[in-house]
């Protein structure tokens, strides 16, 4: 009972953290200008990934006693995603990237 | 120099050392717990110098409710940013947007800046060399002054108190 | 019901990360490129943990944790040529 209940648990978290990855692919591929494709993959990649970590937690913990090491990888994800977004972002203005808002004024 | 500060340079980096060296080991055993121990407090001690002033953490228990008001706000941005990219092309309305910077020291701005990158529709693009603006893209702004005003309210403040900076 | 799950949700992944490649061929700037690359290395470390869901081992999670240190650093290191021509100052 227990475990079905786990089981159900995975698989909702894997599903929402798959699509969440898809959602960030798609955005990457379909959004217009570098500024905006940086949104997909740094937000909705990063949470499902993490969400999808969450899910082999859960089940690992239920076969073989409490695992938490998956959680390392989130951890760090979520910490290196916005630093990888705001250089890429410089590198981007640096390079004066097309942007289909204008080009942003020098802070 | 007193004794504390000598040999217990960071104890929330040893806290977090130990936390780590247990999760790459998986396990709470009394071996991991008394290497992972002596790990945290000597790899401070020898990494003294290249370790920035440390920021004192002044609120715990503030910085703990702000965690989970940013956990939640990443969750409910990402179904707000899935709704743009599925949507259609109109719906994207990107914008740069300045944002006025109360928070000094660099501990504070990286978390303040990591924040903003992870939650609703913003992405911190640049920060000027006095570090009085940070440059904002918006994913779809409706008021760029009301955008940098939530900013200010919301991740600004709490972080600025938390650090009290 | 969960290998089901497991293989549709690859499935999923392995759409996404066609759609990345695709971002890297396509460009058009060396920063879209970066940004796909990015991407790419975080899609692969979630297939590699669904792929430890799907045959029952645990111990997929160390090629995890360092695919996503390796994309990180190599990230950093793209951007920081980009801004600077030069990766260590």
């Amino acid at each position: 009972m227990m475990l079905h209940l786990v089981n159900l648990l995975t698989a909702i978290l894997l599903l929402l953290g798959a699509g969440f990855a898809l959602v960030g692919s798609i955005g990457l591929a379909r959004l217009p200008d570098i500024f905006t494709r940086l949104h997909g993959p740094t937000k909705a990649s990063t949470l499902g990934v993490g969400a999808i970590l969450l899910a082999s937690i859960l089940f690992f913990s239920a076969r073989e006693g409490l695992t938490l090491h998956e959680f390392l990888v989130s951890l760090f994800l979520f910490l290196s995603a916005p630093v990888s977004a705001h250089l890429i972002a410089r590198a981007a203005i640096h390079r004066r990237c097309k942007s289909i808002c204008g080009a942003p004024e020098d802070p | 120099m007193t004794v504390r500060s000598n040999w217990l340079p960071h104890p929330l980096l040893s806290l977090a050392l130990l936390g780590l060296w247990l999760l790459l080991n998986n396990s709470a055993a009394p071996g991991h717990l008394v290497l992972g121990t002596l790990l945290g407090l000597l790899i401070p001690v020898f990494s003294r110098r290249f370790w920035p002033e440390a920021t004192p953490l002044v609120r715990p228990g503030l910085a703990f409710r702000f965690a989970l008001q940013v956990v939640w706000d990443i969750i409910v941005a990402n179904f707000a940013v899935a709704r743009i990219v599925l949507g259609p092309a109109e719906a994207v309305r990107p914008a740069f947007v300045r944002v006025p910077l109360d928070v000094q020291g660099d501990f504070a701005l990286t978390a303040l800046l990591s924040v903003i990158s992870l939650t609703p529709g913003t992405v911190s693009a640049q920060i000027d060399e006095e570090r009085r603006f940070l440059l904002v893209h918006a994913l779809s702004s409706l008021d760029s002054a009301t955008l940098a005003q939530q900013i200010k309210t919301r991740y600004e403040a709490p972080i600025k108190e938390i650090f009290a900076c | 019901m969960l290998n089901a799950v497991v293989l549709i949700a690859l499935t999923m992944l392995s759409v996404a990360l066609l759609l990345n490649a695709w971002r890297l061929f396509r460009g058009p700037d060396a920063t879209d490129r970066i940004l796909a690359l990015d991407t790419l290395y975080i899609n692969a470390a979630a297939v590699i943990v669904l792929y430890g869901i799907h045959t029952g081992r645990s111990d997929f999670f160390e090629a995890a944790l360092l695919i996503a240190l390796l994309g990180f650093v190599s990230t950093m290191a793209l951007a920081k040529f980009l801004l600077r021509g030069d990766i260590i100052e």
